[in-house]
Order: structure tokens, then sequence, then C-alpha cells
């Protein structure tokens, strides 16, 4: 780690002989680093992978080997078939989708309100807003669950569902700036015609918003599809399970098959890999619109 | 901050006029399914919260009134102050050595190297993949005899430790498990990195500036709004989590890994203490009000904000 330090400006104004060589010594540095670094984190990957392909003599073995003897697809629908998974991934996906549907809607609404139209309480409330995102919480958990079990919703998808189309703070805040820095111009235009405000909403703002709109589908989904929290308190009944709580189930059940455990917890991640893979520049995009760095 | 310079272009308040008030009213209609969650969800909840937390309140009776008695049994329970450090103690080290890595990974990107977007992905991928999947991998890679980090050591000779289940070694491993996560962390300072002016350097190289006295001078001072909200955020988030703890090592072994909101959680749906329960979950809201406070009162002293200069 120091060397990163000292080998980093290491370049720049140098004398002349000298900035050659220590350009290609730092190239050499750097590249070195880079690669080591990124052997040590992907490591881990091809070891749930080669883990997941393993027989299940070849696990245990020690001392342990990288690679499988053979290669066991096979682990991967067995251990699917092993639990009604295809009942968890149809709930994962009712849940998921109805987040992110939620969320788009109610969010992009509540951040046109702050955008666009003044009113002598916007400050108060977006500050209150930024402020709700530091709410921890266990302060709200236990109410809520209560809440939930009054109007009887304990052990239904509602508890999961419900909460997302009342807005996301974080979600707020990045719609906002964006909407921000789509130009006035546009809708005073539309307002001289006769647009109403829903109009304007709907018809200029949202179609000109798609990449931060598929920022937010994308948060939304990841960070839903791995939720573990609140189906492990609202939900009890199997046939409800979500694919987090039915992994979770599988491992209590199946602690010692690593190799089916890694398999079928690969097949849970593949969706998260392929939003991933296909929206990465949005992803990081988002990540720096939303000055998640408070700039 | 950015929220803040937007807010003060505002145009100022003017006698409202019959148009501001129907603008006005329109606001509200559009933020009105965020102000019915808000109350709902979170105004509603953390009042209840804290009426609760002076009852005594096992789930299937209901609440009977016990004044301020749970906040007392709260400091006679030597767990409350168990979770608080150990909540505290995987914050700090988390958070601290979460902020090297993720720095420094940045810096390294930053070098404008051929590859540099494939290398960010896989920085960046074990953040993005979360929950139980990663917590059934790190239990494995955890493994005494079977593990991954256990049989690198072999490999130099070394007997690695049995991580999550010895007392001393199981934080330790849950903070090693949490850096593989920086990269979230790192994109968000490599976009700082990236946006930090040109001419600035340029600027300190005229005024005969060496490589470190730019780093020190401009890019430490120019990220530290960065770091700021990162360490917060960061830090606040450790207090919470405890889903991964939960799956993992259910706070043991000994206690070592009992997290705050895990013995919350135990108190709520394993005990059914829904009264003492949120007696805890108000103490840590205290907490992190405080921590919020003293946070933002110390980066007046060392934050930089380039808005400053301006005015």
């Amino acid at each position: 780690m120091a060397a990163t330090n000292t080998a980093l400006p290491a370049s720049t104004s140098k004398p002349a002989l000298g900035i050659r060589r220590s350009r290609t010594l730092k190239i050499i540095v750097v590249y070195g680093l880079l690669i080591a670094l990124s052997a040590v984190f992907i490591l881990p990957f091809m070891w749930m992978v080669s883990t997941s392909l393993k027989e299940q003599r070849d696990v245990f073995t020690y001392p342990p080997s990288f690679f499988p003897s053979s290669f066991i697809w096979q682990n991967y629908p067995n251990g699917w078939n092993l639990l009604p998974f295809n009942t968890f991934l149809r709930n994962s996906l009712v849940v998921t989708i109805a987040n992110v549907v939620g969320n788009l809607l109610s969010c992009s609404l509540v951040a046109f309100g702050f955008a666009r139209l003044r009113s002598r309480f916007s400050n108060f409330l977006f500050i209150l807003l930024l402020a709700t995102i530091a709410i921890p919480r266990e302060v709200t958990i236990v109410p809520r669950f209560l809440l939930f079990k009054e109007v009887g919703m304990l052990n239904t998808l509602w508890p999961l569902i419900l909460p997302a189309w009342f807005g996301f703070p974080f979600f707020i805040f990045l719609l906002r700036q964006f909407f921000m820095s789509i130009p006035r111009d546009l809708d005073e235009a539309a307002r001289i015609d006769g647009a109403s405000t829903f109009t304007i909403f709907w018809r200029i703002i949202m179609p000109l918003s798609g990449p931060a709109l598929a920022t937010v589908a994308i948060f939304a989904f990841i960070g839903n599809w791995s939720n573990l929290l609140d189906p492990l308190i609202y939900i009890r009944s199997t046939e409800l399970y979500t694919l987090a709580l039915g992994l979770n189930l599988f491992r209590g059940q199946n602690f010692t098959q690593f190799n089916l455990l890694m398999a079928v917890s690969i097949m849970t991640l593949i969706p998260v890999l392929v939003v991933f893979f296909l929206s990465q520049k949005l992803f990081v995009q988002g990540v720096q619109l939303t000055g998640m760095g408070g700039r | 901050m950015a929220m803040q310079r937007s807010l003060d272009t505002r145009p100022p308040a003017r006698r409202m006029s019959k148009m501001a008030r129907r603008e006005e009213l329109e606001f509200f209609l559009f933020i009105s399914p965020w102000i019915i969650g808000l109350i709902l969800f979170d105004f509603g909840p953390i009042v209840a919260s804290f009426l609760a937390s002076l009852t005594e309140w096992p789930l299937l009776e209901g609440p009977k009134w016990a004044g301020l008695a749970n906040y007392v049994t709260m400091f006679r329970d030597p767990l409350f102050f168990t979770a608080l450090y150990n909540s505290i103690y995987f914050g700090v080290f988390s958070v601290s050595l979460g902020l090297v890595v993720s720095f420094m990974l940045a810096l390294l990107l930053n070098q404008r190297v051929l590859g540099m977007s494939m290398f960010r992905t896989v920085f960046y991928l074990p953040s993005v993949v979360s929950g139980i999947a990663v917590a059934i991998l790190w239990i494995m890679i955890l493994h005494q005899d079977f593990g991954l980090i256990n049989s690198a050591l072999s490999l130099f000779g070394i007997q690695g430790p049995g991580w999550l289940v010895q007392p001393q070694w199981a934080k330790p491993a849950l903070i090693l498990m949490s850096l593989w996560g920086a990269g979230g962390s790192m994109v968000i300072y490599l976009a700082g990195l990236q946006s930090v002016p040109v001419h600035l350097y340029e600027a300190a190289e005229i005024d005969g500036a060496g490589p470190w006295q730019k780093f020190r001078n401009v890019t430490l001072p120019m990220m530290t709004p960065v770091i700021f909200y990162n360490l917060i955020v960061g830090f606040i988030a450790s207090l919470q989590g405890f889903v991964l703890v939960l799956i993992m090592t259910n706070g043991g072994p000994a206690n070592a890994t009992l997290m705050y909101g895990l013995y919350v959680y135990r108190n709520a749906f394993q005990f059914f203490k829904m009264g003492y329960a949120s007696a805890l979950a108000w103490v840590l809201l205290v907490i992190i009000i405080v921590i919020t406070a003293i946070q933002f009162r110390l980066a007046n002293r060392w934050v930089f904000y380039e808005g400053d200069l301006r005015r």
C-alpha cells in the first residue's frame, strides 16, 4: 500500500532524461499492483464457481484443491430441486418488480415537486428528506412490524412491497439532482402552450430522464433482490419465501453440502450479475451523479 | 455541498399570489407520496417506538406501562454494552480500513492505465453482490480447515485460526470480509479524483510543487468532502448492519460478534420483548444523532468545500 503512494505521482516534473525511465517504472508498478489486487478480489468468485462444480467428497479434502477433479454440472439442477426454488424465484420477481415500479413512480413524482415547484416549505422539507436517510432501521423496524401486524399483513408479501410506493429518500435525491439539470426553458415553453404541471412532468421531464430512471431501477432491483431482513421478519410460510429466504433455509438443511450450496448461491446471483454487466456504465454514472460523495 | 449551493439559487420567496398558492398546492400534491410514507413508516414508528420503549410489551400480551424501567435495565445489561462495543469496534475498523483500501484503489485506477474499466469492474463487483449468497461464500472462505484463506496461509507454512469460531478472530474476520466490498466507495472516490480541476495541478506545478506536495495540497483537500461523507455514512451504516452477522455467526462465538442491530432484532423477534427492543433502538437513534453532530462539527476544521473560496 505504501508503495502506491510514492509510485503514483512519480512521473511529472522530473528532469527530462529521467522522465522516460521513471514513467516505465511507474507503469510497471501500477500494473503489478492492479493485477495482484484484482487476483485477490476475484479469487472468492473463482473459488465459489470451482466449489460449485466439485463432487461432495472433493469439497473436504486436505489440503484443499482449487480445481475440481471433475466438473459436476449436475450440482446446479440437483441443488435447485431440493427445495421449491421456482416458487422462491417467482416471489422474488414479484417483490422486486413491484419495488422497482413503485420506487420509479413515487420517487420521480416527489423529485419533480422538489426540483420544479416552488413552495415556502420546500427547503425545509428537502432537508428533512435528507435527514431521514440517517434514521436507523432498528428504530422503525419494531413499530413497522406492529403496524403491519395490526392491519393483518403479516405473512404476506405486502410489507415487502408497500413502502416502496411512498418514495425512498436516496432515489428522490438522485432524481431531483437530475431533473434540475434539465433546462427550464422546456417546461416554460410547454406551459405557454397550456400544458398542465402533470403533463410537463409526464411528457417532458420523464422522457428526458431515461438514464436517471434506469439508475434508480437498477439500484432498486439489486437492493431488493438480496434483501433478507424484511422477508425474515414478515414471512413465515415457505410458499411465500423469497430467494434470499429460500437460500437461508437451504443452508440450514444442507450446511455440509458446500458444493450444492455454492451452486444455488451462484444461481441466485445471476440476475444481479446480468443487470450489473448490462448496465455497468449507468451504474457507475449513477453513483457519481448522486454525488453519493456529497459534492 | 451541491445541494446547498443549488438551494441558494432559488428565487427569493415573494408575497403569495394566487399562482404561487396554486404552485404550492401542486408541490404538496407531488410530494404527497413521500409525506404519507414519512408519517406512516418513519415518524409514526419513531414516536410509537418511543412510547413502546416506556412499556413492557411481550408481543402476545400487549403493552403495560413501565416508565423508564427498560432504560434502567439496559444499563445493568452486560450484553447491551457488549453489543455496543462490538458495533463500534467493527464500525471504526471496517470504515477506516475500508477508506484506506478504497482510496488506494481509486488512486491506482486514476492513473489512466489501459484496461482501466476492466480493473474497475473487478474491484467493484464484490460490492454489488451482497446478501446471503455472499455470507455463505465467506463462511466457506473463512472455514478453519477447508477455507480459501487458511489454505493460502498454509502455502506459507502458517496455520490459520478458526476465523469464525475463535472469539478473538471473529471480528477481524468480519472486517476482512467487509474490505472485499471496498469497491463501492472506490467508485465514488474515483469520480471525485477525476473531477479535481486540472488547472489546480498546473498551478501547483508552476509553483514548483512535487508529486507528494500536489497530492497533499491539491488532491487531498479537494477530496475531503467526499471522504467525510463516506466516513459518516459508512460508520452509521456499519452500526446498523447485522444481517450478515445473523447468518454467519448469529452473534457468536461467545458474543464476539453480537452487533447492536442483532441485539435489537433478537429482543424484538426472538425474545418478543417489544418494549426493551424499542428502548435499545432509541438509544441507537440518540447515539447516531450525536455522532453525526460531532462529525459535522469536526468537519468544519478539516473539510474543504470549494464553494468556501467564493464566499
